[in-house]
């Protein structure tokens, strides 16, 4: 914001880099300020404010009503969090869970699945496009079709296992017991063709000479990925590594289709928006939930930040 | 899940051949002829196995959604869902579609994808634009803080989002609520502000790998500012911009929380989050579930079909350094 109401700041530093700054018109100057400065505008306001006043508010009590009943209660609303607010800590657990799973399982998958369709290999258009499809479904979509599939009575996944219709038939998306794993297959069924496609692409962009170099030392293929052609990848691997964090903590439509996130399938995104919009509405908790799903998204994000524009700031 | 996915490995003039297309050429192949192909038949025919597997289970979720959509209650009922008896047609689409207020919902979709799109594409290159073409101090620091943004779950800002609206009161002549809360215009603005980041990003990045000579060629002739990027930048971005746009109409449509949180009326939701009452409305008929889960992917599986491209382009679109 200090940009375009400072546009003689702006041209004094600029003097020195770039010519062609210098030669810009008083115009010019305003007309620049107003690009910068209605996108940022925009951001502040609606984006870096309001997370600011997500902290301030985890410190407050406050019914959602009137703006002068917020009454500051330290930090009650982290205490009563972490020792009299059940479903947090299974919450916790299951965003840990949804992450391993991801990583270790959806992730992995989907660099097979790239590996395998890099091969020249017949057909390799229709596989991508099948696994790709998906990715272009939204998550609530994709946890009605899941539901579909998963039902007690009239899902698929019950008759081929022969117990549709006997008292053994699991409700896959009812049943605390088994609902998060029948979720996370779900988000699997998403999420391993979006590491696929973008691992494709990082696979085209490995000079073909290291490979052949890597064979030419007498590695085998297997070798020749782990050793050469990963490594190669860093820039994808870094990616791929925030996405799955971070899709794991935005982990939310999939579980509130299902069941708002209850019942085992409590997730902090959905526990933040339980506090909001419940009968009674608990705006200091619900901040305070959604700051600690801010402080733990912060470890991503800025590692993220750090590999994209390391170099930048150095230069 | 709108994420920053800048490949860096994918080539900045050719992202587009990470897509699906791809991978015939040769450019990764030991090598890319047939000499190695006696060794490798074997291989390949396991990884087809494997594949072939993969896909038809990948396959199946959306078969079952449609092969229970096409068949007629009354039959299912009669020979059970697991049975290939009665009737195959599209009567459970047409019910869902006029039961469900298809139409309303879509054009709801329609307010808040299309203006949504617009905004993002103009206010994004605007600001690429402004930090790739022009260097000062904040270049750096503003690019981080759009970026950073688009990467925060939106559950972060829900509650002072949305009691913010509450607060802002409007006259009731522009909406019945009385305030922003129940209004397009706040899904359009959320979702503008949440996506900017990743946009400028991709396109600053893209608007940095174009020549400098470009702007400087031009401003010796005099253009303005506003020149250079409506008459030159902005069209050499073209490529960038449709893929941009692609993945941004995907990404809106696709949205759940936003219009979750603020819309209230049934009837002014978009698709996507109509669906979640779709249980609700059809009881448990899940062949109108299931008709009504499928109309709504309809429109990403066309984008999908006509656009695969562009979409896979602005997925693996990105920065080239790191």
């Amino acid at each position: 914001m200090s940009v375009s109401t400072n546009p003689s700041a702006r041209g004094r530093k600029a003097v020195a880099p770039a010519r062609r700054v210098r030669r810009l018109s008083r115009r010019d100057k305003l007309v620049l300020g107003l690009m910068v400065g209605i996108p940022t505008l925009i951001q502040l306001v609606l984006v870096w404010i309001p997370t600011l006043m997500s902290v301030g508010l985890s410190f407050t009590r406050w019914n959602g009503l009137e703006l002068t009943d917020i009454k500051p209660a330290g930090a009650e609303n982290y205490q009563f969090i972490a020792q009299d607010y059940p479903p947090f800590w299974p919450a916790m657990q299951h965003n840990v869970l949804w992450l391993a799973f991801l990583a270790f399982v959806a992730t992995p998958l989907g660099l097979l699945l790239a590996v395998l369709l890099d091969q020249n290999i017949r057909g390799t258009r229709i596989y991508q496009s099948i696994f790709f499809a998906p990715v272009m479904l939204s998550l609530a979509l994709i946890g009605i079709i899941w539901q579909l599939f998963y039902n007690r009575d009239s899902g698929l996944l019950n008759f081929v296992l022969g117990t549709a219709g006997t008292p053994q038939a699991v409700d896959w998306f009812g049943d605390s017991s088994v609902n998060i794993w029948a979720a996370l297959f779900a988000a699997t069924w998403r999420h391993a063709g979006y590491v696929m496609i973008l691992y494709l692409a990082g696979l085209k962009g490995v000079d073909p000479t290291l490979r052949e170099a890597a064979q030419i030392d007498g590695a085998n293929s297997v070798q020749t990925f782990f050793q050469v052609i990963f490594p190669a990848m860093r820039p994808v691997n870094v990616i791929i590594i925030v996405i799955t964090v971070i899709e794991s903590l935005r982990a939310f439509d999939i579980v509130y289709v299902i069941n708002r996130g209850t019942n085992g399938l409590e997730l902090i995104s959905a526990l933040v928006i339980q506090n909001l919009v419940g009968e009674g509405q608990v705006i200091g908790i619900g901040s305070a939930l959604a700051v600690i799903l801010l402080v733990i998204s912060l470890i991503p994000i800025t590692f993220y930040l750090s590999r994209a524009f390391g170099k930048d700031k150095e230069a | 899940m709108s994420i920053a996915h800048p490949t860096d490995a994918a080539a900045a003039g050719t992202p587009a051949d990470a897509g699906p297309r791809s991978s015939g050429a040769g450019s990764t192949g030991p090598r890319p002829g047939r000499p190695a192909n006696n060794k490798q038949g074997k291989r390949h025919y396991g990884t087809h196995v494997f594949l072939i597997v993969m896909a038809a289970i990948w396959l199946v979720p959306l078969g079952w959604a449609i092969f229970t959509a096409l068949r007629p209650k009354a039959d299912t009922d009669k020979y059970g869902y697991f049975s290939t008896g009665g009737a195959f047609n599209f009567d459970n689409f047409t019910q869902a579609w006029t039961q469900g207020g298809f139409s309303q919902l879509f054009w709801n979709s329609v307010l808040i994808t299309v203006p949504s799109v617009f905004l993002i594409l103009f206010f994004a290159s605007m600001m690429a634009f402004a930090v790739s073409r022009v260097s000062w101090k904040f270049n750096i620091t503003l690019l981080i803080m759009f970026t950073a943004g688009n990467l925060l779950p939106p559950q972060v800002l829900a509650a002072p989002l949305f009691e913010m609206f509450k607060h802002f009161e409007l006259p009731y002549a522009i909406s019945d609520s009385g305030n922003l809360l129940n209004t397009y215009i706040s899904v359009i603005a959320v979702d503008t502000a949440f996506q900017i980041g990743f946009v400028t990003f991709v396109l600053s990045n893209y608007m940095k790998a174009l020549s400098p000579e470009l702007t400087e060629a031009a401003l010796v002739d005099g253009a303005g500012v506003w020149r250079q990027y409506w008459d030159i930048i902005l069209p050499l971005c073209r490529p960038a911009l449709a893929a941009m746009g692609t993945l941004e109409v995907i990404f809106i449509y696709n949205d759940f929380f936003w219009p979750l949180l603020f819309i209230q009326s049934g009837d002014r939701l978009p698709v996507t989050t109509a669906i979640n009452n779709l249980q609700g409305q059809f009881l448990s008929n899940y062949n109108l579930i299931a008709a009504g889960a499928m109309i709504t992917a309809v429109p990403a599986l066309v984008i999908y079909l006509l656009l695969q491209r562009h979409f896979v382009a602005g997925l693996t679109l990105g920065s080239s350094k790191g």
